[in-house]
């Protein structure tokens, strides 16, 4: 039978309305189209003029549809009825939630307002909660970073004025080696895809360094399948070859580094291993051509690597000569490595080289002139075809900060940042220390913080202590304990709390993080100190509030939820003054708007907390006459000013008068620097959700020292003057802090933290052992990566995403699965010193010998997430952080130390060690949670979602 | 049963690079989306939110392990749809010729009108592309979208599978295998692409090609890398003169 070929209609409408915006389905922050179909939304794509993803969508973003429809969304307001952690609740009005939230923020504010704790999750919109929380005036304020990548964040924002994600990127058309540390699957995720396949598209190669090789380390021509932990030893035994080959960039150093600039060297003198400054303050070099000192920016010198000086009887040193000691140390050597590393002295050195050969062999010249700060004029840019990436896998041990500051010691000393082919910053970076604030805790009733919350410490004088010493923030940042906590721990904040270590809080209020179960170290014990009890019955923490779109875990542990609306039925703004959406080519800042109308009685977050400012008069939401400065968010991003002419948003301001913009005001704009234009959230809508302004050609590279980009960054408003400065090699606050170890200056870290600043807080990159001695028991690492399809706890309630990554087993080497008996499907019980899980196994060959792993986030509660209780994710899913305390084990000597990064308190996840055993068979993984009530109910038992006719 | 076209005019249909594919299921995601909203049936789940949740998806990820003889285990990602096959035993086992291979450019289409839903095509295909929509009780397999790659709807450079146009890794390529002169052919050229299972007689339009060989660095024996610290001066000797040629 021959089929008559049937008529097929090729040319279907596709929609009635493509309505643009951008995506929130991780933190990527793409374009999206989202068409729509009677109203309704039928598909989403990726959005092909957008600066970040050019048109490509990932599977979260091409799901959001899921998301939106998702039956764990929650409705209406909610006053909870049972007990905390029953899931009980009713539906009440926004006018009776809003006077409830009034009722108790008031009186702390009109009081003591560092009892209210204000942290955000996966929150957008930092800038604008942290000016809320200013203007509350708690303290207590930060969003996720500390237990996210802070390590990463700081340690290149201290070496280098930015680190990798939206501070920066690979020069992915020109590289021609690419490196990646650890995991980043969920992080800038689709440019580093959309950088892959154009590297391997030009014939580029790329080496992952990671104990699990899936993802993009599975497209990795190199796989480094390392031991956990060690990436610092392994880089700073890469540092150890290139300097003892001479295989690095001199004469890069000598001009954008603090290479040249000279230390004190007297250890007899109260500024050793502080640098040399003039009487303006400025740090010396000696000028080759002189042999003189001079300051690092002083035009036409050619700072010098090697000169050394002596002055007023005290030697100084380039901080190069510093670095060769400390570098070709033995103890750095690959040999010396390699057995911790678990990867051959022979490869180290392998790997070495060909970092070297690409770097210089490769090197290659664009014919672009630019002149640097120094005044010089440079014919040519050098590209560099080497780059790097690296996230939260090397930034969540205790080790991370240093462990990140080799990282980006190490691009350094290739010369590979801000050069062609290497590594690339975003604007508004690169921004150096001096450039971002120092924080602030001055707290007193009615009235605002004395300054931000967050930001960069400079030495002990910058931290957050109360005149007794003890600490200002209730998470406990900025003191000796993590004195460069620039992202807050907001994985202390429960526990912190529950203690009353620093001090009680009345009412903890939390957006969008799930710290009742994914999101915190110790799960269980989180949970009971949110329904803890004091002698009275009283809870503990007394006010609980929780502001999130759907039914997670947390809801069931609050007193009031404030619903929040879905990512397609709000405002937003991803502003420069927070986290931008930047290429390294261009500024880009972007919104996202009401592409369709709730159908629940929710509203968006930001509103609401605009709403409680104009209902408690914050000062910052009030004008003079005691009314109300905005309306709503959107009113906010449109017409806020952080100082005169710098708002929200950079795109379609209005000029000022007499600036020499012309035509009338409603055509002519100004980008950056500008007055509020209440048209402006139209014209980003007319543009597809998104503003950008390209860097011209001659300030793309070398950006911190070059004069085009400097004066292009003022005159978009990133600065207010020109900021070049020099890559920090040599860290001085770290030194500042391990003189008041050694027991100098006015402020004293306690007795037992002296050695631990002293041998960590270096100003040279080190690496220590996280693995406390008495820990031997537990000789397995365990790790947890995202998938590439799922954002944290998110993912589980969309019908789609379930499907690809519902089950998470724990996954073990074959020589484990081997050592134990192990066969896939058997149950083996994980036990760390905090606790014990048994759960589902499945052997992984692609796997360091000795680590075991399993996806975030996948296991769930029975009753969150509108799942059925059946569902594998709540049966046989399972979550790590029950072997994971906030806290190391006792050590014997009455104190207990954090299970953090001793310089930036940044969570130690990946810390973690066990041992395992086969377990008998379960029915379900361990320990099993009883079941919350669901205020949402449970999804459909079929989908077929077909919104068009 | 039902007979296949001689020949067609075209050929059209997917490269796949194995070697760039970094497991995202961005392809499966995008091809559900569209494909629910569009051609046939809606592409239904059956306990979507339940104890066991399945639905019919045109294309899927899978990942293997290889161990090879010497060196590290790789992981390596396999996006597999219907790949439009010559040969194609799907249409021809069909009893209602339902399922065809349209003449003017090869696609493997079911005609959901005609489908009784019988599964014989599914047994068939040797490469298990095809899934039965248990809503709908008819047959659903990868359309190359035929309603997108025509569609005079979209602007020009969208007229291709929703799977390729979202690839964030640019691993998937579209275009007419018959024309050797075509990108897609001289990718496949280039790289060494390769048929899937072509024991199987099929003749698959699609190709993959393979990943690039790993684990190279350190395999050959390369020169030493100097030491500069091992001479007179040693490491600050080697600088002065270093920074003399500067």
């Amino acid at each position: 039978m021959r089929a008559r070929q049937p008529a097929v209609e090729t040319s279907p409408k596709v929609s009635d309305e493509v309505r643009q915006t951008t995506c929130y389905m991780c933190a990527c922050r793409c374009g999206i189209n989202v068409h729509l179909k009677d109203g309704k939304v039928a598909y989403i794509e990726g959005n092909r003029d957008h600066p970040v993803n050019k048109g490509v969508l990932c599977a979260k973003g091409s799901a959001g549809i899921m998301q939106h429809n998702a039956p764990s969304r929650l409705r209406a307001p909610l006053k909870r009825v049972g007990p905390r952690g029953s899931g009980e609740f009713e539906e009440i009005s926004w006018d009776e939630a809003l006077d409830v939230a009034v009722g108790w923020l008031k009186p702390i504010r009109e009081t003591d307002p560092s009892k209210l704790a204000f942290f955000t999750g996966r929150d957008q919109s930092q800038s604008f909660t942290s000016f809320w929380a200013q203007n509350f005036g708690t303290p207590n304020y930060a969003a996720h970073g500390g237990f996210c990548s802070v390590n990463m964040a700081t340690a290149g924002i201290y070496t280098m004025g930015g680190a990798f994600w939206e501070f920066g990127q690979p020069d992915w058309d020109r590289t021609k080696l690419f490196m990646l540390f650890g995991v980043a699957e969920d992080h800038d995720s689709n440019p580093i895809k959309m950088g892959i396949g154009r590297l391997k598209a030009n014939g580029g190669r790329m080496i992952g360094v990671n104990p699990i090789r899936t993802g993009y380390n599975a497209v990795a021509d190199d796989w480094v399948g390392i031991t956990p932990g060690t990436d610092g030893l392994f880089i700073l035994s890469l540092i150890h070859v290139l300097m003892q080959s001479g295989r690095i960039d001199l004469d890069y150093l000598a001009r954008y580094t603090n290479a040249p600039v000279l230390l004190n060297c007297d250890p007899k003198s109260k500024m050793y291993g502080m640098f040399l400054r003039n009487a303006e303050g400025k740090p010396q070099v000696i000028d080759r051509a002189t042999g003189k000192p001079a300051p690092f920016d002083k035009r036409g010198i050619t700072p010098d690597l090697s000169g050394t000086l002596r002055e007023a009887g005290i030697t100084h040193k380039p901080v190069f000569h510093q670095m060769a000691e400390h570098f070709l140390s033995p103890d750095h050597a690959p040999e010396a490595v390699a057995d911790r590393c678990g990867v051959p002295a022979d490869r180290i050195r392998a790997i070495a080289a060909e970092l070297a050969r690409v770097a210089f062999d490769e090197a290659f010249e664009l014919d672009i002139e630019w002149t640097d700060f120094r005044g010089e004029t440079h014919a040519k840019m050098i590209g560099r075809p080497v780059s790097f990436h690296a996230m939260r896998g090397i930034s969540a041990h205790a080790n991370g900060f240093q462990t990140c500051r080799a990282l980006h010691v190490l691009q350094i000393l290739l010369g590979t940042v801000e050069v062609p082919g290497g590594f690339r910053f975003k604007p508004p970076y690169p921004k150096p220390i001096e450039a971002h604030p120092t924080p602030h805790c001055g707290a007193s009733p009615n009235r605002p913080l004395d300054g931000p919350h967050l930001g960069f410490v400079r030495g002990p004088q910058d931290l957050a202590l109360k005149p007794d010493g003890s600490p200002a923030r209730i998470d406990k940042a900025f003191t000796w304990e993590n004195p460069l906590s620039a992202h807050g721990l907001m994985h202390m904040v429960i526990s912190n709390a529950h203690a009353g270590d620093p001090y009680k809080i009345d009412t903890l209020f939390l957006y969008m993080a799930n710290m009742a179960w994914n999101s915190s170290m110790n799960t269980r014990g989180v949970i009971d100190m949110l329904t803890d009890t004091d002698d009275d019955g009283n809870y503990v923490i007394p006010h609980i509030i929780y502001s999130d779109a759907y039914s997670s875990e947390t809801v069931a542990y609050a007193d009031l939820i404030l619903p929040d609306t879905t990512y397609l039925e709000r405002h937003d703004c991803i502003s420069l003054l927070d986290r931008p959406i930047c290429e390294a080519d261009a500024a880009a800042d972007a919104i996202r708007w009401p592409v369709v109308e709730p159908d629940r009685d929710v509203r968006g977050f930001q509103s609401v907390l605009v709403d409680l400012a104009n209902r408690m008069k914050l000062q910052g939401f009030t004008k003079d006459d005691g009314t109300a400065k905005y309306a709503d968010y959107a009113d906010y991003i449109t017409r806020h000013e952080r100082k005169p002419g710098i708002g929200p948003l950079a795109g379609w301001r209005l000029p000022a008068e007499g600036s020499g913009v012309g035509g009338s005001s409603s055509e002519a704009h100004a980008e950056g620097r500008g007055s509020p234009n209440p048209d402006q959230l139209k014209h980003y809508i007319e543009n597809g959700g998104f503003w950008s302004q390209h860097i011209p050609e001659q300030a793309q590279y070398y950006k911190p020292w070059n004069t085009a980009y400097q004066d292009w960054a003022v005159s978009l408003g990133l600065f207010d003057s020109p900021q070049p400065y020099l890559f920090q090699l040599y860290l001085e606050p770290l030194r500042r802090f391990q003189i008041a170890a050694e027991g100098h200056g006015q402020r004293q870290p306690p007795d037992h933290l002296r050695d631990r600043i002293r041998t960590t807080m270096d100003p040279l990159p080190v690496w220590y052992d996280t693995t406390p001695p008495e820990q031997e028991a537990y000789p397995v690492h365990a790790l947890t990566q995202r998938p590439m399809a799922m954002y944290h706890s998110w993912g589980t309630q969309n019908a789609w995403l379930r499907q690809l990554h519902g089950r998470n087993p724990l996954y073990v080497p074959t020589n484990l699965m081997r050592q134990h008996g192990l066969q896939d499907g058997d149950w083996a019980r994980v036990t760390s010193p905090h606790g014990e899980i048994i759960v589902p196994v499945m052997e992984m060959a692609a796997l360091n010998d000795n680590t075991v792993w399993s996806w975030n986030a996948i296991g769930k509660r029975k009753g969150a997430w509108a799942l059925e209780p059946d569902a594998p994710e709540a049966t046989r899913g399972f979550l790590l952080n029950h072997l994971i305390h906030e806290l190391l084990p006792p050590r014997g000597d009455g104190l207990r130390w954090a299970n953090s990064d001793p310089i930036t308190g940044q969570a130690a996840w990946f810390d973690l060690k066990v041992r395992i055993e086969k377990a008998p068979d379960q029915t379900e993984s361990q320990p099993a949670f009883e079941p919350l009530a669901s205020p949402v109910g449970t999804g459909p038992k079929t989908l077929t979602w077909k919104v068009g006719k | 049963m039902t007979a296949l076209p001689e020949t067609t005019q075209r050929q059209l249909g997917l490269v796949i690079d194995l070697d760039t594919c970094v497991g995202c299921h961005a392809c499966v995601i995008s091809c559900k989306g569209w494909n629910t909203e569009n051609y046939g049936a809606p592409l239904s789940d059956q306990d979507p939110y339940g104890a066991d949740p399945s639905g019919t998806f045109l294309n899927r990820v899978h990942s293997y392990e290889v161990q090879p003889p010497d060196g590290a285990a790789q992981l390596v990602h396999f996006p597999k749809s219907c790949l439009h096959c010559h040969d194609a035993p799907c249409v021809t086992v069909c009893p209602t010729g339902a399922s065809y291979k349209r003449t003017e450019d090869g696609i493997v289409l079911v005609n959901e009108s005609d489908c009784i839903g019988c599964g014989l095509c599914a047994w068939a295909c040797p490469y298990g592309a095809r899934e039965l929509d248990l809503a709908a009780g008819v047959m659903k397999k990868c359309t190359l979208c035929i309603d997108r790659i025509y569609n005079e709807n979209l602007p020009e450079e969208d007229r291709v599978p929703a799977c390729v146009r979202t690839c964030p890794a640019g691993a998937r390529h579209f275009g007419d295998l018959g024309d050797p002169d075509s990108d897609v052919s001289k990718l496949v050229v280039e790289r060494g692409g390769m048929d899937l299972m072509p024991e199987q007689g099929t003749r698959p339009v699609n190709k993959y090609l393979p990943p690039r060989l790993k684990d190279q660095i350190g395999t050959a024996p390369a020169a030493p890398m100097p030491d500069v610290t091992d001479q007179p001066g040693g490491f600050l000797g080697w600088l002065d003169k270093a920074l003399e040629k500067l």
